[in-house]
């Protein structure tokens, strides 16, 4: 039965921030949400707070709410725009969570709206531990032995009958958030307890150890009909044990016969059938005893997830598209596949090629953080590769995560490596399969590896592989045709080449062009060729026939953005999204160059042509040569994806490749540090004052001169990497001492660090003659925090008009210093009444997609057609830009920056410390807008960091540096009826300012003579409600981070700046005598 | 490793290395879309004559068992991969696939751009195809042995792979029902599929006749698999003919099922490049419902899919067709017991959707004619 009449209108509810776990893969897949509700003509009604997702662009449903997904909330948008259902399979674990309050309380009955996609049982029974065993028993199928678990008592019991080790995964949560193995009673007290409180429900599992069991992922889909087709099969390079986010996967499956594979087939359909998903996606994980066989059933997702993103792009079949048509009331036969146009959706995509996807972790920024890999995730991001061949894909997918490290290497075996080698694997870290390919090149067997860290031989063997070919090609001689086809077939970059060889990575690139030893695309069809496919999707490999058409519309290469990470998220994706859209309706061709599975970039749908490749300029080179060949190129756009892409865009150049838009030597000109001086001394702008040392006693010659803070960091890394702010000749010195490897020729820079000054962020374009200022964004924390993790707010609140013109006026001399086509973000930080320029980065920035979305500009969209020549004003009168001024903000918006310490732990057990600093750490954002000030931010905080309460008990405690800045604010919580806690020097200081507080024992001071607790343990209890604490300096003063770590363990809103925790005061204010408002983005925008 | 030459009677010619044993085969070129179950398609009798190309491109990971053996052999004319495994890993195999491969003198080739000769067969149809490794031959030597070989239509290969002699396979538990399977290439899944159900099969040769089946008195007669050209089966679609009439129930698969259809007087024709793997969608027309089901079929039958029919043994219909193309993939008469289907019910390798079908036969060898 094609569409259900009933549904005229649905709310679609989005996944928030981007989080560990929780990625833009839902960005992804809620977007081809709403494109097909609209297609089929239904109202989309859309709740959303993350401002950096296509999904919450106004022209993807008819009502965008960024608002809080929370009940509140939605129950407002439900009573306003009375949806006939709710969406909520789309958008992970945020979603359904919701979804289920939504139905616990009675909101969804009271407005006579009906979950569609799965309903509040079918969710149950997939996500209830308890429930869910009985159906996998009911079915036949096994599950770990276990025992449910709500208090710690229950935990002790559990754990004398399973005996150590233990796996606990608390119920609800997402990414295995909360979840580990304990191998003791102290690891269990640690892990039990704190999944205990992550748990909505305060429920944890414990269960048996499969560790070292082969792991596999099935993705299912059933309609209306109970017709049941599996989408694809992953299996975990990485046995159970380690997060499947966190696992090397391969899809399909590699190391099952067909009656093992139909074991899990006929496992997943049983499962899905009986858990009653009647229409839509969900995942099923097994995991199988290498030994015999013996197969256990680990959990399911009854809702589309991060791996059906993984699947959708690994088969080309759009499994979130499909999952919306069958909540509307399709069956899966009455859906065509996009790709081969005739044959419908009712069929099993067949692979006739290897998918590997690699995580990409970030534990450089959570320097205390344990790096072992466990059941919880704590990757940020991964990249996925295609291949003809395992080792080919593998190779690929190694070199898209952008990582020195990750890549394989062939050096000299030392003498003792291999045993080094060999105990280091057995624990799963970032880099094991580095290790594993190194303890075999040292010598290692195939059996000593298995025994070690239970990969799977036959992955081993392909490992072995790939170093027997590392031998060959390093043996003297020439570079045969052979050897080099050989080596280029088995996924060698050119670059691995010329190590191996000696010889530079251009000469190796020569030779091989010589002997015309090219890749060939072939594309991804879901049928393994059977049908013709309509859809250019490819991937390259060296093999005979390559399957890229001719064209004769002239194209423009977008290259996207790699893997998330830290500092290069889903807002780089965003803006090279929307220039693939905007060239595209300008009439151009778009190509877009991209390995992150998770994004709308690499959805089929989105360009004209998509290539899945690493971001390399190997790689990139040989699509640029595959599409001149093709027909009419007219360059390629690298401002968009952040660093990646701009980092490739000299290398591009210096082959002949046309850079559209701001030109790579204007880009070295804005990075490169002397002659970005000059342009601001030749415009006459100021910037703090600066030095290179390469010795201690230099760094505090410049302190000196330049006067403290200062602002350190070494010269050689880039995002804030080890940035710290010192504040004397003492912290200076233990900074120089800790950075070992400084030398002249990587020094340290020592910046003139403007204390307390306002930081401002301005995107702008500029297209050779004329600036558009898309935005002016006002921090809420001061300078000194990294922008990507601070707070801010369009408009700006404090700047005044003239100073909007300097900051204007210097925007434009910057662009025209440098020579901008296009974007450009620049920094600049306000002190007393100066303006300093911070810096400049001629590109899209993280703020694009928030500053679009504020202001109702495409700033992206704008930017693409500038580099293809375009002016502003030409925008202005097709309508891309408002036809006259700059971009202005409607009502007041905030964004939020999204933190992971609750993810991290140290290997002590206990949690990272929660502080922000010049080094970015956040993952992702979320936007709050409103007519005032308070309430965007009390919206912003409420989906970054829980609800700001409006009553009850706040401690504050203050570093003497922000007693001054924090006192009104601290008045403010008393005035509003608030019970202050405080540590003895704020309380005093508190009193002399007239705030009464009640003063509290420090951690260190130990429980008092009449057991008074501590400030820790009064946190543990639960009687705080809000944590005010600013630290001291750099490095872990023991009370503040117990403190701040306590908070973020019990899920308390913890702030860390006066100028957070006055926003925050303002936040309460509001919250306190009003309802939170809601209202559209396209009525906020009309 | 020595070069070696997949050769297509259209002339095109790709190059890759030898695999398995070396010389030269010849058969039909088909290709099979299955990423699991390289075991079972080798095994099976109906490739029989056929080189086969599978398109995922890891072959052999798993190695072989004899548990997931579809009949005593390899019967494949010639195997054509793209990356074989030089290492098994299971805890079932046995033995590597490239060892089984030699043992049974199967000559393959390896590291050739399966997916461009997929998309070539695709595109052009099956066609006659010659494997030459470890020889001296020109490539227009190579094409001009390719030339000589016979076409698969009008192929009578039964005989080459049906038993010589009856034999039996045991009911599992209790015995319920006695069948008569007539053996055109049989695979050992699908009399274990009705042992499992109660079912004492005897297995007879091709050539069996009327009055042989009936001496057994069986509940059911079974039509298997089996390779070639469904119309060179003269005497069998006779032989089908005298079941009927006797109305005794009948159960066809994939070949069985064309030798139904023509008993019927439909007839049957070659599909450009055939059904081959393990992921086809087939509706059942009657309750909508779809199966994944494994196909393995280079002919299909000509019947009405819109409306019943009618035949000189009562009216019948088309119950199931591919959702992909259309083609007829199951019927079943109306007035007598008997139905078939152009797919795999058994499975092996493939899914296990279209089980229910065994179900169904023994239905309606309870509704004739209880023990």
């Amino acid at each position: 039965m094609p569409l259900d009449p009933s549904i005229k209108s649905v709310l679609v509810i989005g996944s928030g921030p981007i989080v560990i776990g929780q990625a833009c893969e839902f960005d992804y897949s809620g977007t081809q949400a709403c494109r097909v509700l609209r297609e089929e003509g239904i109202r989309v009604v859309l709740v959303n707070s993350n401002p950096a997702t296509i999904m919450t662009d106004p022209e993807f449903a008819d009502a965008t709410y960024i608002e809080p997904i929370t009940s509140d909330a939605i129950e407002k948008i439900i009573a306003h725009e009375k949806p006939d259902a709710v969406l909520a399979t789309l958008g992970g674990q945020t979603a359904l969570n919701a979804a289920i309050e939504l139905f616990h309380k009675g909101i969804l009955a009271k407005y006579g709206v009906r979950l569609i996609g799965a309903d509040v049982d079918a969710i149950n029974r997939g996500e209830n531990r308890e429930l869910f065993r009985a159906i996998v028993a009911k079915v036949g199928g096994e599950s770990a032995k276990s025992v449910i678990c709500h208090t710690m008592d229950d935990v002790i019991e559990g754990v004398k009958e399973l005996g150590f080790p233990v796996v606990i995964r608390p119920s609800f949560t997402m990414g295995g958030l909360g979840s580990g193995i304990a191998f003791d009673a102290k690891q269990l007290d640690q892990i039990a307890g704190a999944g205990l409180r992550h748990s909505p429900t305060s429920e944890v599992l414990l269960e048996e150890s499969i560790i070292g069991w082969k792991e596999y992922e099935l993705e299912v889909m059933r309609d209306r009909k109970d017709n049941v087709v599996i989408v694809c099969s992953i299996e975990n390079i990485d046995p159970m044990g380690v997060h499947t986010g966190d696992s090397i996967t391969v899809a399909p499956a590699m190391t099952l016969t067909d009656v093992e594979y139909q074991m899990l087939r006929n496992l997943s359909l049983d499962i899905i059938r009986e858990v009653g998903v009647d229409t839509g996606g969900c995942n099923i994980q097994f995991a199988v005893n290498p030994a015999n066989g013996r197969i256990i059933v680990i959990e399911m997702n009854p809702r589309v997830s991060r791996s059906s993103a993984l699947a959708s792009k690994a088969t080309g079949f759009p499994i979130a598209k499909i999952a919306t048509k069958l909540a509307i009331g399709y069956t899966l036969n009455e859906i065509q596949n996009d790709i081969t146009k005739l044959t419908p959706a009712s069929f099993e995509p067949t692979l006739d090629y290897v998918v590997v996807k690699v995580p990409r972790f970030a534990f450089e920024k959570f320097a205390d953080a344990d790096p072992r890999l466990t059941t919880t995730m704590k990757s940020v991001g991964e990249a996925m590769a295609i291949g003809r061949s395992f080792s080919e894909a593998l190779m690929k997918a190694l070199r898209s995560l952008e990582r020195k490290e990750a890549i394989f290497t062939w050096p000299q075996v030392k003498g003792d490596e291999l045993q080094e080698l060999l105990s280091a694997l057995a624990v799963p870290t970032e880099y094991r399969l580095q290790q594993v390919q190194r303890a075999l090149w040292a010598g290692a067997t195939i059996d000593e590896i298995f025994a070690a860290c239970k990969i799977d031989p036959w992955y081993l063997r392909q490992i072995q592989l790939i170093n027997e070919h590392a031998a060959l090609i390093a043996l003297p001689g020439e570079l045969s045709m052979e050897l080099l086809k050989d080596a280029k077939s088995a996924g060698f970059s050119d670059a691995q080449i010329a190590l191996l060889r000696g010889i530079p990575e251009d000469e190796v690139r020569r030779i091989r062009h010589h002997l015309n030893i090219r890749p060939v695309y072939k594309t991804v069809d879901t049928c393994a060729a059977e049908f013709e496919a309509f859809t250019p999707y490819h991937y390259s490999s060296y093999e005979e026939e390559s399957e890229v058409r001719p064209r004769t519309t002239p194209a423009v290469i977008i290259l996207g953005s790699g893997p998330n990470r830290i500092g290069q998220g889903i807002e780089f994706d965003y803006s090279c999204v929307h220039a693939s859209f905007a060239l595209r309706a300008a009439g151009y061709e778009t190509i877009m160059i991209n390995c992150n599975p998770e994004t709308v970039s690499t959805d089929y749908d989105t360009s004209n042509r998509l290539y899945f490749e690493p971001l390399t300029l190997e790689d990139v080179l040989e699509v640029i040569h595959a599409e001149t060949l093709a027909g009419p190129v007219l360059g390629v756009i690298t401002q968009l994806g952040g660093q990646t892409p701009l980092g490739l865009a000299a290398g591009l150049k210096a082959n002949g490749v046309t850079i559209l838009g701001t030109s790579p030597e204007a880009i070295n000109l804005a990075e490169e540090r002397g002659a970005f001086g000059q342009i601001l001394v030749d415009q006459g702008l100021n910037a703090p004052e600066f030095g290179m040392a390469s010795s201690q006693l230099e760094a505090i010659t410049i302190a000196t001169r330049i006067g403290y803070p200062v602002l350190v960091r070494p010269s050689f890394v880039l995002g804030g990497r080890g940035m710290e702010i010192v504040y004397d000749d003492s912290a200076l010195a233990g900074f120089i001492t800790r950075a070992t490897d400084i030398t002249p020729d990587h020094p340290v820079l020592v910046d003139r660090f403007l204390d307390s000054a306002i930081e401002i962020d301005v995107d702008a374009l500029f297209d050779g003659s004329e600036l558009f200022l898309g935005g002016v964004m006002e921090h809420i924390e001061e300078a000194g925090i990294h922008s990507g993790d601070s707070a801010c707010v369009l408009p700006s609140m404090t700047i005044s008009a003239a100073q909007l013109k300097e900051i204007k006026l210097a925007t434009t001399k910057i662009a025209q210093g440098v020579g901008v086509l296009g974007l450009i973000n620049i920094q600049f930080a306000i002190a007393g009444d100066t303006l300093y320029v911070l810096e400049a980065n001629p590109r899209a920035s993280r703020t694009v997609p928030f500053v679009s979305k504020a202001t109702g500009v495409a700033l992206a969209k704008a930017a693409a057609r500038i580099s293809l020549g375009s002016s502003i004003a030409e925008l202005r009168g097709e309508g891309i830009l408002p036809i006259s001024g700059d971009g202005v903000a409607k009502g007041v918006s905030v964004k939020e920056a999204v933190l992971p310490w609750n993810r991290f732990r140290r290997t002590d057990g206990r949690g990272v410390d929660a502080i922000l600093g010049p080094e970015m750490r956040s993952t992702g954002e979320v936007m709050g807008i409103s007519p005032a000030f308070g309430e965007s931010y009390a919206k912003s905080q409420i989906q970054a960091f829980g609800p700001l309460p409006k009553s009850g008990t706040v401690f504050i405690s203050l570093a003497d540096k922000d007693k001054a800045s924090g006192i009104e604010a601290a008045a403010g919580l008393a005035s509003l009826g608030f019970r202050i806690l405080a540590t003895e020097g704020t309380a005093r200081y508190l009193a002399e300012h007239g705030v009464v507080s009640i003063s509290v024992r420090k951690n260190s001071d130990g429980t008092g003579p009449m057991g008074e607790p501590t400030i820790v343990e009064i946190i543990n209890s639960g009687d705080i409600d809000l944590v005010i604490n600013t630290p001291v300096g750099r490095g872990v003063r023991a009370d503040g981070w117990l403190i701040r770590t306590a908070a973020v363990q019990r899920s308390i809103p913890i702030i860390t700046t006066t100028a957070g925790f006055n926003a925050a005061v303002e936040g309460i204010r509001f919250l306190q005598s009003h309802e939170l408002s809601i209202k559209p983005l396209q009525e906020w925008l009309a | 490793m020595s070069k070696a030459f997949f050769v297509l009677d259209d002339g095109r010619i790709f190059e890759g290395k030898s695999w398995g044993a070396t010389g030269k085969t010849f058969g039909e070129a088909v290709f099979q879309t299955g990423m699991t179950g390289y075991q079972e398609t080798l095994t099976d009798p109906s490739y029989h004559k056929q080189v086969v190309v599978m398109t995922a491109p890891h072959i052999g990971n798993t190695g072989v068992n004899t548990a997931d053996n579809e009949s005593s052999k390899i019967w494949v004319a010639g195997f054509v991969v793209r990356n074989p495994s030089t290492l098994t890993s299971n805890w079932r195999s046995e033995n590597s696939l490239e060892a089984e491969l030699i043992a049974n003198n199967i000559i393959g080739i390896q590291s050739v751009d399966t997916r461009a000769i997929t998309r070539h067969l695709r595109d052009r149809g099956s066609m006659r195809v010659g494997i030459f490794s470890g020889l001296d031959l020109s490539r227009e030597e190579m094409v001009v042995e390719v030339r000589k070989i016979e076409a698969m239509s009008g192929a009578f290969l039964v005989a080459d792979v049906s038993t010589s002699q009856p034999y039996v396979v045991p009911a599992i538990g209790e015995r319920k029902f006695v069948v008569a399977a007539l053996d055109l290439g049989i695979k050992a899944a699908t009399p274990k599929a009705l042992a499992e159900r109660g079912v004492e099969v005897h297995v007879l040769p091709f050539n069996s006749t009327i009055e042989e089946i009936t001496a057994l008195n069986p509940h059911g007669v079974f039509i298997s698999n089996g390779p070639g050209d469904p119309a060179t089966m003269v005497d069998t679609i006779d032989l089908v003919r005298k079941v009927l009439l006797k109305e005794i129930p009948i159960f066809g698969i994939c070949f069985g099922h064309q030798i139904l259809g023509r008993a019927l007087g439909f007839e049957t024709y070659k599909l450009t490049f055939g059904h081959r793997g393990i992921n086809q969608p087939v509706i059942d027309k009657n309750t909508g419902t779809v199966e994944i089901t494994s196909h393995n079929h280079g002919f299909a039958l000509k019947a009405p899919t819109d409306a019943q029919f009618s035949t000189v043994y009562g009216r019948g219909e088309v119950t199931h067709v591919s959702l992909n193309d259309g083609t007829v993939e199951g019927l079943q008469l109306l007035d007598r017991p008997a139905f078939s289907v152009q797919y795999h019910p058994e499975a092996a390798a493939g899914p296990h959707d279209a089980a229910y079908l065994f179900d169904s036969f023994i239905d309606l060898m309870s509704k004739k004619a209880p023990v």
